[in-house]
C-alpha cells in the first residue's frame, strides 16, 4: 500500500442483538482480521448501533467511507451503491441516515469524503443475537466483496 | 362539526406515537391523547435467563439509551450478588459506572439540545419544517453544529473507556466493573486535542447555558408560557437532597414542592408506586398508591431533578441552579419548556464530573468486584437521561430470572406528556378552521420536551411515519395529513 490509497473506513451499524440486524457490525468485525492480517493500515472499521451525530467527526477524517447495514428490502444477498449525500430529515432523530451524515459532514467539517453503502440482506429482527442461516451466507457473500473491492483500489493506487 | 386529529407518528422522537385530538362542533378541544401503537414484551423475553446476562442483555432493548439500561441492570444485579443496593461497591467499581454514566448523560442531553430542541429555538416553531434542523443550523450557526457534534463524539469516548465498547458495553457487571481506567484513556479524556478534552467540554457547556439564557430573556412566552401546567416530580436524590445522577432515595415533590414521596429506598418502590393500564396506549400509566390514581402521577427528567433536589455539588452547575431556582422564585418550576434550561444545566454538571473523576487516582487502580451472600430479588434505579429508570428482577435458586418489571423513564413520563399535549392543543386549536404544520408541530414540540423514547418505553422495534387524522364528532375523516 502506498500514500496514494485513501483513508478507507468500513462503518458497520445496526444491533447484534436483533438477530440479522447486525448484518453490518458483523461485516465490520469480520473484515478486522483481514486487515490485520493484510497489514492495510490506511483501511479500518467502525461500528455502532447506529449513526448518530458524533459520525461526523469519525468520517470527516476519511477519504472514503463503506457504510454497511442491514436491509429488509427485497434484494438477492446484498447490494453495492455509491451513497449521495441528502439533507432529508428522517422521521426519528435519535437516529441519521449515513446519506444525512455525508451532508452533515460537509457542512460542519468542509468535507466529504468518497461514499458507499453496502445493504445485506437481512430476515429475522426478534431480541436474539443468532442471525439466520441465510443471513450469514449473505454476509460471507458481502464481505468477499468487499476485501476484492478494496484490494482493488488498494492495488490500482498502489 | 366535532373534529378528531390525529397526529401519528411524533417526529423528532424515538419510536412509534401517535397524537388523537378531539374538537366538538364548535372547535373546541374535547379530549387528547399519546397513543403508543406497538408493544414488544421485553420483561417476558428475558424470562428463563441467567441474572448475570441483564447488564449486557437489557440494551438490546433500545440503541438510544444502552447505558441506561446497562447500569440499571448492573445495579439490580449488584443486590442479587450480594454487593448490596449501590454503596456497596468498591469505590473504584462505583467511580468507573459513575464516569460511564456522566458520559452516557453528557452526550445524550447534548443530542437532544443542539440536533432536537435548538432548531425550534433558533428557527421557531411555527417555520419552515424544512428549515427546522440540523442542517440548517449548521448552515446558519456553524458553531453551534460543531459544538453539538463534537459533544456527542467526547460522551462517546468515555463511554467507550468505561464500558469497553460501543455495542453491548460489558463494563458494569454484577457486584461492580471488569475494568479500569488507563492512562492513556484518562489523559486523552483530560487533555485530547481537535476540541477533545474536558476543558473545552466545560466551556460549551456554558456557552450552550448562555446561548439558553439569551434567548430565553428575548422569548418569555415561549420557554415560559408554552405548555405549562402543574405536575408532581420525581427523582432520585442523594440522601442529603443533592442532585445525584446514578443513586440516592426516591423524593416526589408536589406543584408547590411539598414533599409527597419522603426519601424511600427504593429497594421497595412498589410499595409506593404503581401502573395503570389504560385500554388506548401499551404504554402504562405509573402513579403514586397514596395519593391514586387520577392524580398521582408524576413527571421525571432534568426537569424534575431540577425541582426535587436541593443542591448540586459541583461549582459551576450550582451556580446555573441556583439561577434557575431564583428566577421560579424556591418553587418548582411548571414548565416543560424549563426541561431544556434543566437539561443544560446537567450536561455542565456531568462535565464538572467527568473532570473530577478523571482526576481521581482510584478509577485507574483498586479492587473491582464486590461479592457477598447472594439474594433472589434485586431492584436498580438510575436517573437516565429522560428520568427515573426502573430494573427489577427476581430469581430462582438456579440463577433464572422468574420475573422482571421495567419501568423506564418516557413512561414515567406517560400522562405528563398527555398533559402537555392538551395544554397546547387547547391553546393553538381552539376555534381555528384549518390545522396548520405550525400547529402540529406545536403539539410535537411540547412531547419532544419530555425527549421521550417511545421505542424504548413500549420495547418496540422500528418507527413510524407521521400522520394527521381529523374526524368530525361522529368519528368520520376529514382530513389526513403525514409528516416524516
Amino acid at each position: 500500500m502506498t500514500e496514494h490509497t485513501p483513508n478507507i473506513l468500513v462503518y458497520g451499524y445496526g444491533n447484534p442483538g436483533r438477530q440479522d440486524d447486525g448484518l453490518g457490525v458483523k461485516l465490520a468485525e469480520s473484515l478486522e482480521k483481514w486487515i490485520a492480517d493484510n497489514h492495510y493500515s490506511q483501511v479500518h472499521t467502525d461500528s455502532n448501533y447506529q449513526l448518530n451525530l458524533e459520525d461526523v467527526a469519525t468520517i470527516s477524517a476519511y477519504d472514503m467511507v463503506i457504510f454497511a447495514d442491514a436491509s429488509k428490502e427485497d434484494i438477492p444477498d446484498f447490494w453495492f451503491e455509491p451513497l449521495e449525500a441528502s439533507d432529508r430529515v428522517e422521521f426519528t432523530m435519535h437516529a441519521v441516515s449515513p446519506a444525512f451524515i455525508l451532508h452533515l459532514c460537509n457542512q460542519v467539517f468542509n468535507h466529504q469524503p468518497r461514499a458507499y453503502l453496502l445493504h445485506i440482506r437481512g430476515y429475522e429482527w426478534e431480541f436474539m443475537d443468532i442471525m439466520t442461516d441465510k443471513a450469514k451466507k449473505n454476509l460471507e457473500a458481502a464481505n468477499d466483496f468487499l476485501q476484492v473491492f478494496l484490494q482493488n483500489l488498494i492495488q490500482s493506487d498502489g | 362539526m366535532g373534529q378528531k386529529i390525529t397526529i401519528e407518528p411524533v417526529t423528532r422522537v424515538e419510536g412509534h406515537g401517535k397524537v388523537t385530538i378531539h374538537l366538538d362542533n364548535d372547535g373546541n378541544i374535547e379530549q387528547t391523547r399519546l397513543h403508543i401503537v406497538e408493544f414488544r414484551g421485553f420483561e417476558r423475553f428475558v424470562q428463563g435467563r441467567p441474572y448475570w446476562e441483564m447488564p449486557v442483555l437489557v440494551q438490546r432493548l433500545c440503541g438510544i439509551c444502552p447505558v441506561s439500561h446497562h447500569l440499571a441492570a448492573a445495579k439490580a444485579t449488584d443486590v442479587i450478588v450480594g454487593a448490596g443496593t449501590g454503596e456497596g461497591l468498591t469505590p473504584t467499581g462505583e467511580k468507573m459506572r459513575r464516569l460511564m454514566h456522566y458520559g452516557q448523560m453528557f452526550q445524550s442531553h447534548s443530542l437532544h439540545f443542539f440536533h432536537l430542541a435548538s432548531p425550534d429555538l433558533l428557527f421557531g416553531i411555527e417555520s419552515d419544517p424544512l428549515k427546522r434542523n440540523i442542517i440548517h443550523v449548521a448552515l446558519e450557526h456553524r458553531d453551534l453544529a460543531v459544538q453539538g457534534v463534537m459533544m456527542r463524539k467526547y460522551g462517546q469516548e468515555v463511554i467507550k473507556a468505561t464500558a469497553g465498547k460501543k455495542i453491548h458495553g460489558t463494563g458494569a457487571i454484577p457486584g461492580g466493573i471488569n475494568k479500569h481506567l488507563t492512562e492513556e484513556e484518562r489523559d486523552y479524556l483530560l487533555h485530547g486535542d481537535d476540541y477533545m478534552n474536558i476543558d473545552k467540554m466545560i466551556s460549551w457547556s456554558q456557552d450552550a447555558l448562555e446561548f439558553f439564557k439569551e434567548y430565553h430573556k428575548k422569548n418569555k412566552a415561549v420557554i415560559d408560557l408554552f405548555a405549562d401546567f402543574p405536575s408532581s416530580y420525581l427523582s432520585l436524590v442523594r440522601k442529603d437532597g443533592a442532585l445525584d445522577l446514578y443513586h440516592g432515595v426516591l423524593r416526589a415533590v408536589d406543584t408547590e414542592g411539598k414533599k409527597i414521596l419522603h426519601d424511600v429506598d427504593y429497594q421497595e418502590y412498589y410499595k409506593y408506586i404503581d401502573e395503570e393500564v389504560k385500554s388506548w396506549s401499551y404504554m402504562k400509566f405509573p402513579y403514586l398508591k397514596e395519593i391514586g390514581k387520577k392524580t398521582g402521577w408524576y413527571s421525571v427528567g432534568p426537569l424534575a431533578r431540577m425541582n426535587t433536589a436541593e443542591f448540586i455539588d459541583t461549582p459551576l452547575a450550582q451556580k446555573e441552579f441556583e439561577f434557575f431556582k431564583k428566577y421560579n422564585e424556591g418553587k418548582p418550576s411548571n414548565k416543560p419548556m424549563h426541561a431544556h434550561w434543566a437539561r443544560l444545566i446537567e450536561i455542565l454538571h456531568s462535565a464538572e464530573k467527568i473532570k473530577l473523576l478523571l482526576n481521581d487516582p482510584q478509577l485507574m487502580e483498586g479492587e473491582l468486584v464486590t461479592k457477598g451472600n447472594k439474594q433472589l430479588e434485586g431492584v436498580g434505579l438510575i436517573e437516565a437521561p429522560r428520568g427515573t429508570l426502573f430494573h427489577h428482577f427476581k430469581i430462582e435458586e438456579n440463577d433464572m430470572i422468574s420475573m422482571a418489571n421495567l419501568i423506564v423513564s418516557t413512561t414515567n413520563n406517560n400522562q405528563p406528556m398527555n398533559e402537555a399535549v392538551n395544554q397546547v392543543a387547547t391553546r393553538v386549536m381552539t376555534g381555528k378552521k384549518e390545522i396548520t404544520e405550525g400547529m402540529m408541530n406545536a403539539v410535537e414540540v411540547a412531547i419532544r420536551a419530555y425527549d421521550p423514547c417511545l421505542s424504548c418505553a413500549t420495547h418496540a422495534l422500528g418507527q413510524m411515519p407521521l400522520e394527521f387524522e381529523i374526524y368530525d364528532h361522529e368519528n368520520m375523516l376529514i382530513e389526513r395529513k403525514f409528516k416524516g
